[in-house]
């Protein structure tokens, strides 16, 4: 789960990590408010779930009220790259000296956390990366052992900090990571790492992806979920507790394991269609979860063929195919649907959809013969539309 | 031969006497798995279908000689049955749980690094079969027969798919293992592929990978360099946008890494066949077995 700017430094300012203040908004009034309690010159910054918002216009800093009116109107409602701004984060601007930057990762690759710092700040890191590698030190951390003083010195004085901040910057680092366990991320950034004219040092940015699956031990940061930044169809299926990802095809997907959905994807997209969605129905599918998904797949309008492919293991045929009937008494579709059931009970599962007689609902046997199928239906409804 | 569980095993299940723990327990010993013990704290000298129930998974081993352990708990007390099993001495274990937070994973992993000679598969997992002999685990055995295929996958369904396809062809398995959808596996594509190149009854290899992390890339490189029997692997997510989790926690592909593409390519480029689909990858599995 990705926390908009604001909610990754209040989440750092909790654990001692200095970041400037500020207040976020969501209305002009409310934005110019923060402003004036905060005091000018102010900056004006867009949260949205997307990286270039400076380029893109949403970061501004506002000398007076005048210009903290201007930009909060400007950058409130700004779409960047199809990511709308609802929300703004007022802040009081910061004397910057230095900019470095700094992020711990969880890489799956070593299975350690990695940590990465270096005094080429506020641009992107990867081209520095690429370009100057030598300035990028990385340090793993044994998981067990934990981040040590001895780390953050390593990463700041191979980096080549100025000398009278080592010690604040190993300081940072070392909260950085407490952070990083703590709030179990999967990824924290600062880019840029500031030194302020006073020799202090701050987070400016903050960019904190949370695992998903240890929410339940943060029920804080599980409230910082952003519905406003996903799209319509992912919000209901998550209210709905089921797997889906939006793409942007015409054709409706459903099947049960993450890995035989993508397979799925792949092979229609293959035979010249284009998906809809991901839809992970997942092990042992019942029959209310089967009609709460087929309810998802049609909210999309953009949908014109629905192609379900079962593999039954745990997930019975007969459960999916009485989902599906249940389903067409609950929704109503009027676009096709392919069925391929194979696996455990799969005749029986067969035997129902025969009998129930839906309408236009096609069966195929195979993978294959089901992805060209449905690519044919969805093709036939976009010629007739 | 068959590679990681067989008719030496004896299993014990933490989590045997909660519903879906109960259900799948049976099932493997229905098919022939010595299923030894559960383990419930509190629960000690109950029992479940005769199955003796203990409270530790150390009195599992004691008592009814378990060497091989097999979690079904539920994610938030999964790291700590692991860690439970390697300490009781345990070497193989088979964690079937899903959801299991990222960070608890790295540290049982970290943790099994330094435990000599044990072995983790999983989490998030459908578990091992060895056909005729044993399972652990929720792979539905009766799609399976006994045969000289060795299927590695991380993914359960697509697994079953593609073992589906080449028994349809006349094909068996000499074990199916599936080491999971999570960010960090206890067991990597080269752990298994390590062991089936020293397998007698498997002569073929299929990987079945995913997008996201480089596990696939690493496993190019082993093959190019030390496994002499045939591989052909089939990678899922081509259509899959990045920064994007499709359904496991693990398939993501972040900014340009661990796309299909460069996977399929990197195989490729080791001279590893890969499928375009999961019939296509049967096919040459079948085409090579024919040779």
């Amino acid at each position: 789960m990705d926390l908009l700017e604001y909610q990754g430094k209040q989440l750092f300012a909790r654990h001692g990590i200095p970041v400037p203040s500020g207040k976020p908004a969501s209305t002009v009034a409310d934005a110019v408010a923060a402003a004036d309690e905060i005091g000018y010159p102010c900056v004006v910054k867009a949260q949205v779930l997307i990286g270039g918002r400076g380029k893109a216009g949403g970061v501004k800093v506002a000398k007076d009220r005048a210009e903290a009116t201007q930009y909060a109107t400007d950058i409130l409602g700004m779409d960047i790259k199809g990511f709308t701004v609802h929300e703004v984060w007022i802040e009081a601007a910061s004397d910057i000296a230095s900019e470095y930057y700094a992020s711990i990762v969880f890489d799956r690759a070593a299975k350690a956390p990695l940590v990465m710092f270096s005094t080429k700040g506020g641009m992107d890191i990867e081209a520095v990366a690429e370009e100057t590698p030598e300035a990028l030190v990385r340090i793993h951390v044994d998981p067990l052992l934990g981040f040590q003083d001895f780390h953050g010195r390593r990463l700041a004085f191979e980096a080549g900090v100025d000398a009278d901040v080592v010690r604040p910057v190993g300081a940072l680092l070392s909260k950085l990571y407490d952070a990083f366990v703590a709030e179990e991320a999967m990824l924290v950034e600062v880019n840029p790492l500031i030194v302020t004219g006073d020799r202090d040092v701050a987070a400016l940015d903050a960019k904190v992806t949370l695992d998903g699956n240890s929410l339940y031990r943060h029920p804080d940061n599980a409230a910082l979920r952003n519905p406003s930044q996903e799209d319509e169809q992912e919000q209901m299926a998550h209210e709905r507790g089921l797997t889906y990802v939006k793409l942007d095809g015409d054709i409706g997907i459903l099947g049960n394991g993450a890995g035989l959905v993508m397979s799925t994807l792949d092979v229609v997209a293959q035979a010249g269609g284009a998906p809809a969605n991901f839809l992970d129905a997942g092990g042992g599918s019942k029959a209310d979860a089967i009609v709460s998904a087929v309810e998802v797949i049609l909210s999309d309008t953009k949908v014109r063929a629905v192609l379900f492919n079962i593999f039954g293991g745990i997930t019975r045929c007969d459960e999916v195919a009485k989902g599906l009937i249940e389903a067409f008494d609950v929704v109503k579709p009027t676009v096709p649907f392919v069925v391929r059931l194979d696996g455990t009970n799969d005749v029986e599962g067969r035997r129902l959809l025969a009998e129930a007689q839906l309408p236009n609902v096609h069966t195929a046997s195979t993978m294959n013969e089901a992805a060209e199928k449905v690519v044919e239906l969805a093709a036939a409804q976009g010629a007739a539309a | 031969m068959s590679v990681l569980v067989d008719k030496d095993t004896r299993l014990v299940v933490t989590g045997l006497t909660g519903r879906e723990g109960t259900f799948h327990a049976l099932n493997n010993r229905t098919y022939g798995t010595n299923v030894v013990a559960g383990v419930t704290p509190g629960k000690r000298g109950q029992d479940v279908d005769g199955i003796p129930v203990f409270d530790t998974v150390h009195s599992a081993v004691d008592e009814a000689g378990a060497n091989t352990a097999m979690i079904f708990v539920p994610p938030r007390f999964a790291a700590d049955s692991i860690l439970e099993a390697l300490d009781a001495g345990i070497r193989l274990v088979v964690a079937i749980t899903e959801g299991i937070p990222a960070h608890d994973e790295l540290r049982v992993y970290t943790q099994l690094k330094r435990t000599p000679g044990a072995r983790l598969v999983g989490p998030n997992c459908p578990g091992i079969l060895s056909p005729g002999k044993a399972n652990v685990g929720i792979i539905p055995a009766s799609f399976f027969k006994e045969g000289n295929v060795g299927v590695v996958s991380r993914s359960g369904t697509l697994t079953y798919q593609i073992g589906n396809e080449l028994a349809q062809r006349g094909f068996g398995n000499s074990s199916i293992v599936g080491i999971g959808g999570d960010p960090v596996p206890g067991s990597s594509f080269i752990d298994i592929i390590e062991l089936f190149e020293a397998d007698p009854q498997t002569e073929l290899i299929v990987m079945s990978g995913e997008i996201g992390g480089s596990a696939e890339e690493e496993a190019a490189e082993y093959i190019a360099a030390n496994v002499s029997k045939p591989v052909v692997g089939y990678i899922a997510g081509f259509t899959a946008p990045p920064g994007k989790t499709m359904g496991h926690a693990g398939a993501i592909v972040s900014g340009t890494a661990g796309t299909a593409k460069a996977k399929a390519e990197a195989l490729e480029a080791k001279g590893v066949r890969v499928g375009r689909t999961p019939t296509e990858t049967a096919e040459i599995a079948m085409e090579i077995l024919s040779a």
